[in-house]
């Protein structure tokens, strides 16, 4: 790939590391990726991603830009305020950088629409917010053998792994089961330090890069956890297991079809 | 001394760090290993920092050579893909 003068000044310091020179760049530019939800872990995903030259993102979230979510969502402002998000995130990167192709969905992700839009990406980022969506979208992925970049956050706590399907774990092999919907708190309720979506985050958009990059060791079977409070991180294994519903060896869920992912939980 | 004939030759006179060392690794990466480059620079601290960074990226500095008041000449071969 011949490298215009602009992106090898904007490209400088990725080239200058022996991990990824011209060609891990060149790569890097041909990537896409789909990031599920322009919230607290899509917005700093998709920031990074774009800064460092991802070809192609598409971003899906069916939601409007609110003031309460400017306190940790970076892509959105507050002249984006009632804008769809998807639309104030691809202001945002597109003005950061102009040699990503940002593709915008204003929906949502669904049992019926998600292998459709998934397919042809490298790699899914889960910035989901809710336990439904969380399963919907592990279950497509293992199902197409798609790389997955998964997170969650609440309050002062974050949990970062990567599903590598038919190498490592699956989120059902994590979680075998949804919890109650009313066992966890509602959006209303829980309250999350603006700071840690902006962490781990970054962290999924660092397994992502590496993922393209095939460099380093991913969270391929493991689950890192990270407290803020105490300043800490654990890493945890995490087997496969052999009896799991969608990757073990007699899968229950084989296809999307007549999926049942509903539960009353926030969306938010 | 004179027998090692370049490849390639690269001219990043006026280039400061780390524009200096992204111009010469590019253009070695697109070279093949044995193959020799031949930089020509006049940013000094270049004249340290490129041999340094291309032996750390695992190619072998065969001659730095100050080739006037302003102006060096790096010659590296490239050691690996
Ligand atoms: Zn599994």
């Amino acid at each position: 790939m011949d490298f215009t003068e602009e992106q090898i000044l904007r490209y400088s310091r990725h080239i200058i590391l022996p991990e990824i020179g011209g060609k891990g760049q060149a790569k890097i530019a041909k990537a896409k990726v789909f990031i599920i939800g322009a919230g607290g872990l899509g917005c700093p995903v998709g920031f990074f991603l774009t800064a460092a030259g991802v070809g192609t993102i598409a971003m899906i979230d069916d939601d409007f830009v609110e003031l309460s979510n400017l306190q940790r969502q970076i892509a959105h402002s507050t002249r984006t305020i009632g804008m769809p998000k998807v639309d104030s995130a691809r202001a945002t990167f597109e003005a950061l950088n102009p040699d990503v192709d940002f593709i915008a969905l204003k929906q949502r992700i669904t049992a019926e629409n998600i292998m459709q839009l998934i397919d042809g990406y490298d790699i899914v980022v889960d910035g989901s917010d809710n336990f439904p969506t969380r399963y919907l979208i592990n279950d497509a992925c293992v199902l197409m053998g798609k790389p997955l970049a998964s997170a969650a956050i609440l309050r002062f706590e974050g949990q970062v792994t990567t599903i590598i399907p038919g190498v490592g774990h699956c989120y059902r092999c994590l979680f075998e089961e949804m919890p109650p919907a009313g066992l966890v708190p509602s959006c209303q309720e829980a309250g999350v330090l603006g700071v840690l979506p902006g962490i781990i985050g970054g962290l999924q958009a660092m397994e992502v890069l590496k993922i393209i990059l095939g460099k380093g060791d991913v969270l391929k079977e493991s689950l890192l956890i990270y407290d803020a409070l105490k300043t800490t991180f654990r890493k945890v294994k995490v087997p496969r297991n052999p009896d799991c519903k969608v990757c073990g060896k007699h899968p229950t869920i084989t296809s999307m079809d007549g999926a049942n992912y509903g539960g009353d939980y926030c969306q938010g | 001394m004179d027998d090692i004939i370049p490849n390639k030759k690269l001219d990043i006179r006026g280039l400061k760090c780390p524009y200096t060392f992204v111009r010469s690794k590019l253009t070695i990466e697109s070279m093949e290993p044995g193959q020799v480059l031949e930089i020509l620079l006049d940013y000094q601290e270049a004249s340290n920092s490129i041999p340094k960074s291309m032996e750390d990226h695992g190619h072998k500095v065969l001659r730095v050579e100050k080739i006037n008041a302003t102006e060096w000449i790096i010659l590296v071969r490239k050691e690996n893909d």
